[in-house]
């Protein structure tokens, strides 16, 4: 190097995150606290009926609440906006309801006030009135109901294999994906033996402890959104579209996240304060209540019909599954999760005849978008309990049946794309050698009895996006990182300085990562699906390298070749001045799936695999389990800061476990009935598997930034099918829906119907 | 009404007025700029908004901010007022106990308050006596390290 820098390994330490003070001393910023001179709250009134049009919305007793600034209703809204619709997949959502009203808890209007109590008890006097209209809730059923969601699907420009469905009109199917590899119905005709199952999971939160939050700050011709978002790039797009407006008279700022997980993506609260701000004059927050985020962002509950040919020596010849995503009454993400997930339903399994069919069906529930898997948690829940079936059904052992049918490096997934880098083999047997799958396991008492199982899922990334970053070293050495990856508790900011120390021969803990800014930090898609750590990483390792490059030219040039970069700039500049700036810009190269078959021969930059192994106790008398071992294993490539990783996958698992246990929003007429910490109860310290452990096999992801791929939602893949798994093996009988409760295995072992599932 | 009410928090006496409905998260944060107490889920259930008064953690999001009047208040901002982290803090940050950091105050002073009433608690009542904390990342593994850890520097600073 023709800089003189340290020479110690920044990637694959486990260094300590960098805001380590300021979490543990309550100092960490958070959209959450923050306030602005003169600020607004927003006190959102919801419709209290699932589906139904507005006759006439009364706000003259809130108007006349002391205090109350003013009333915002969707009309109102339109003065602004003539066009008042967001999302990113589809332009379906209004920024308050207009006409209709499409789900219970649908903002319908917004008290403003500088007191949010005052806010609070305005927004409760007033009254609407609607003509109740006929509501669907079942995604199978909404498929082909006669009731209507929407009367026209209205896709975004953003997506343009999406272009397809503009103006496609009464059906509540806002996407259909399907695939076809081989010939389906040959095989079957031919197979030995034919399974078919139906699956089921249920309607979950993110419940991200900061909940969804976002405050506006109006300027003459601009607008400032400081916004708990996991997309601030998307927002500033989307808002400068709807408004009209050039990007530029949008700012958009994030600070770090109280977590995610989804929640926060694309656009949530932030065209609704805009809006406000900009009609108001005056900065206008609005922070959701932990009940309110229940009727903004759920995962999608989703019906899945798998079926499998077999032959006699225990090979899957074809596979068909045909899957409904219950995506709420807007379409948010829904129809990619649809797609970019639809297409690994069949599981990581080397089979040669596959029929994939995969809906995004509309309903008058809550919208569904992402939550870490992006989908993929259902799919595993459902093709890994279907295998495992299988396998018991032929009296084979569940790890050997895998074995004889995985997809091995190399071979096609189904849709053409070869597995390349994804250690799908090497994680099934590290969890059977964990397990110590070899040996007899503990059966238990005639009480108690155990028994184990196992999963293992896959992922294909979001592709294709952009990430841009851009490092300045200053004048006196120090670097910063100008990036606009949130972290959101996943570490990304450690991560991504590791990248510029190792690059740069700084110490990861010097590097200053610059907060998400719109006009400050460029492009980043948005911090999903696991991919930062690729797309961001190989971007700010190219920002890093270019930054190099232009430091050694400018040592060069000032022949200050081998000085410490100080002196650079002092022989340069002839004083402490100057700066040298790299940009890096990353996207992966990419091949759409065909329409008809599905097919691509590069449809992912990188897989992600994850399995897990579990040993449970079932008391046969009421059907309580618990799960006294959980092993998690993951291809994580090469870990660019291993405890980061290590942590990523235990907490993923944990949260799995809860969507797998007890987690599951239960509606009665389109009514949440559960909308509460209370009622709807995550995971604790009095739920974890008494052993848990989560590893990662040895692997590199070539392409990947120091041969690192993506992590966050890896450990969710394996949980709730091996959680069935074991418990088919320890008592006998196979539950089919999530969550897996005390009384759906009481139930099942009593031969009792199971509960409606909503 | 509002009621004017006086107290010690952080060590310093100060007094507010508040309104009846005021919750002690509202005061701290509205009044004293103090905001590593979160509301979050509203119902004590969650541990994000804890806080201690006259030693004892409440959760500060159903706490009416007038009944602190008299008492002795202290928030996690208090810990490493004098510069130095406390040992809780430490061990937090050694292994990793935390990934949003938004629960993180709440599991802090509860962990200091756990190891001053047993100094060397077992896996099994760390569990317990943090049952009341909520982690959504599910740092529940990473936390229990840290109060081990915790418990050990406690320990040796005590010796």
């Amino acid at each position: 190097m023709a800089v003189k820098t340290l020479n110690v390994d920044q990637v694959g330490r486990s260094v300590a995150r960098l805001e380590s003070r300021q979490k543990v001393s309550g100092r960490a910023e958070y959209v959450h606290n923050m306030k602005l001179p003169g600020m607004l709250y927003g006190k959102i009134f919801r419709s209290r009926i699932p589906h139904g049009k507005i006759r006439h919305i009364d706000t003259t007793a809130a108007q006349r609440v002391d205090g109350v600034f003013s009333v915002v209703t969707g009309d109102d809204v339109r003065t602004l906006v003539p066009i008042p619709y967001y999302g990113p997949a589809f332009h379906d959502q209004p920024v308050l309801a207009l006409e209709k009203v499409r789900y219970v808890g649908e903002p319908v209007a917004v008290v403003l006030a500088r007191d949010p109590h005052v806010a609070d008890q305005a927004a409760q006097l007033i009254e609407a009135e609607y003509d109740e209209l006929r509501a669907v809730y079942d995604e199978v059923e909404a498929a082909t109901a006669t009731i209507h969601v929407h009367e026209i699907l209205k896709p975004a420009g953003t997506f343009p294999d999406l272009k397809y469905l503009e103006g496609r009109r009464d059906t509540n199917i806002a996407l259909d994906f399907q695939l076809r590899r081989g010939d389906a119905g040959r095989a079957f005709a031919a197979a030995d033996y034919v399974f078919e199952h139906t699956f089921h999971t249920q309607t979950v939160m993110h419940t991200p402890l900061e909940p969804l939050v976002s405050l506006a700050e109006p300027g003459d011709d601009s607008v400032t959104i400081f916004t708990a978002s996991q997309s601030p790039s998307f927002v500033r797009m989307e808002i400068a579209r709807m408004l009209g407006w050039s990007e530029n008279q949008v700012r958009v700022r994030t600070a770090f996240l109280g977590g995610g997980f989804g929640a926060k993506l694309y656009i949530k609260l932030e065209a609704l304060v805009a809006v406000l701000a900009l009609m108001a004059r005056r900065p206008v927050k609005i922070g959701l209540t932990m009940e309110e985020q229940f009727y903004h962002i759920t995962k999608h509950a989703t019906t899945t019909r798998i079926k499998s040919g077999v032959s006699k020596e225990g090979r899957i010849v074809a596979r068909e599954c045909e899957v409904y995503w219950n995506g709420g009454a807007y379409a948010d993400i829904g129809p990619r999760v649809t797609q970019k997930s639809g297409f690994t339903a069949a599981g990581p399994y080397d089979i040669e005849n596959v029929k994939l069919d995969s809906y995004a069906v509309y309903t008058n529930l809550p919208p569904a978008g992402a939550l870490r898997g992006f989908g993929i948690p259902q799919l595993v829940w459902a093709y890994e309990s279907h295998t495992d079936l299988i396998a018991r059904q032929l009296e084979l052992d569940p790890i050997e049946f895998r074995r004889k049918n995985i997809l091995r490096e190399g071979r096609p997934q189904a849709v053409g794309t070869p597995m390349r880098d994804a250690a799908i083999e090497a994680c099934l047997e590290k969890i059977a050698d964990r397990m110590e799958w070899g040996k007899p396991c503990y059966r238990g008492s005639a009480a108690l009895r155990r028994g184990r199982g196992v999963a293992i899922g896959f992922k294909a990334c979001i592709a294709p996006t952009t990430s841009v970053a851009i490092v300045n070293i200053c004048a006196d050495g120090s670097c910063g990182l100008y990036c606009s990856t949130v972290d959101m508790g996943q570490g990304s900011d450690t991560a991504m300085a590791q990248i510029v120390a190792e690059v740069l021969g700084m110490q990861a803990e010097q590097i200053r990562v610059v907060h998400p800014d719109t006009d400050v930090t460029p492009y980043d898609m948005a911090t999903l699906g696991s991919r930062s750590t690729y797309h961001m990483g190989n971007a700010v390792k190219r920002a890093a390298e270019d930054a190099k490059a232009k430091l050694e030219a400018l040592a060069r040039e000032a022949g200050a070749e081998g000085s410490p970069i100080p002196d650079v700039f002092r022989a340069r500049y002839g004083m402490q001045a100057g700066n040298v700036v790299g940009i890096g810009t990353f996207i992966p190269s990419y091949q759409s799936p065909d329409k008809k078959t599905g097919h691509s021969e590069n449809v992912t930059p990188f897989w992600m695999i994850g399995g897990a192994g579990v040993e449970v106790e079932v008391d046969v008398e009421t059907g309580r389990f618990r799960v006294t071992k959980l092993v998690n294993v993951a291809d994580v490539g090469k870990p660019i800061n291993p405890k980061a990783v290590t942590t990523q996958l235990s907490g993923a698992a944990i949260m799995q476990l809860g969507h797998t246990m007890f987690e599951k929003m239960i509606f009665e007429d389109g009514k949440l009935t559960n909308a509460s910490l209370a009622d709807y109860k995550i995971p604790g310290f009095l739920d974890l598997p008494e052993d848990l452990t989560s590893e990662f096999v040895e692997a590199e992801q070539h392409g990947g930034p120091f041969g690192a791929k993506g992590v966050g939602e890896t450990a969710t893949f394996g949980v709730s099918p091996a959680i069935a798994n074991a418990i088919h093996d320890a008592v006998g009988v196979r539950i089919y829906s999530l969550p897996i409760t005390p009384e759906a295995v009481y139930r099942a072992m009593n031969g009792l119907p199971q509960e409606d599932r909503r | 009404m509002n009621r004017r009410i006086r107290f010690t928090l952080n060590g310093e006496r100060v007094e507010a007025d508040v309104a009846p409905h005021h919750n002690l998260v509202e005061l701290l944060a509205e009044r004293f700029d103090l905001v590593g107490a979160r509301e979050s889920c509203g119902q004590g259930l969650c541990g994000c908004c804890t806080v201690l008064v006259d030693g004892r953690a409440v959760s500060a999001c159903l706490y009416l901010a007038s009944f602190v009047d008299g008492a002795n208040v202290v928030t996690i901002e208090s810990l490493d007022a004098a510069g130095g982290l406390h040992p809780v803090q430490e061990a937090f940050i050694e292994n990793a106990a935390f990934q949003c950091g938004f629960c993180t105050p709440g599991f802090v002073l509860m962990t200091a308050q756990l190891l001053e009433e047993k100094p060397d608690p077992s896996d099994e009542e760390i569990r317990h006596y943090l049952s009341g904390n909520l982690c959504r990342c599910a740092a529940y593994p990473e936390i229990v390290d840290a109060v081990k850890a915790a418990a050990r520097k406690t320990a040796a600073k005590g010796r």
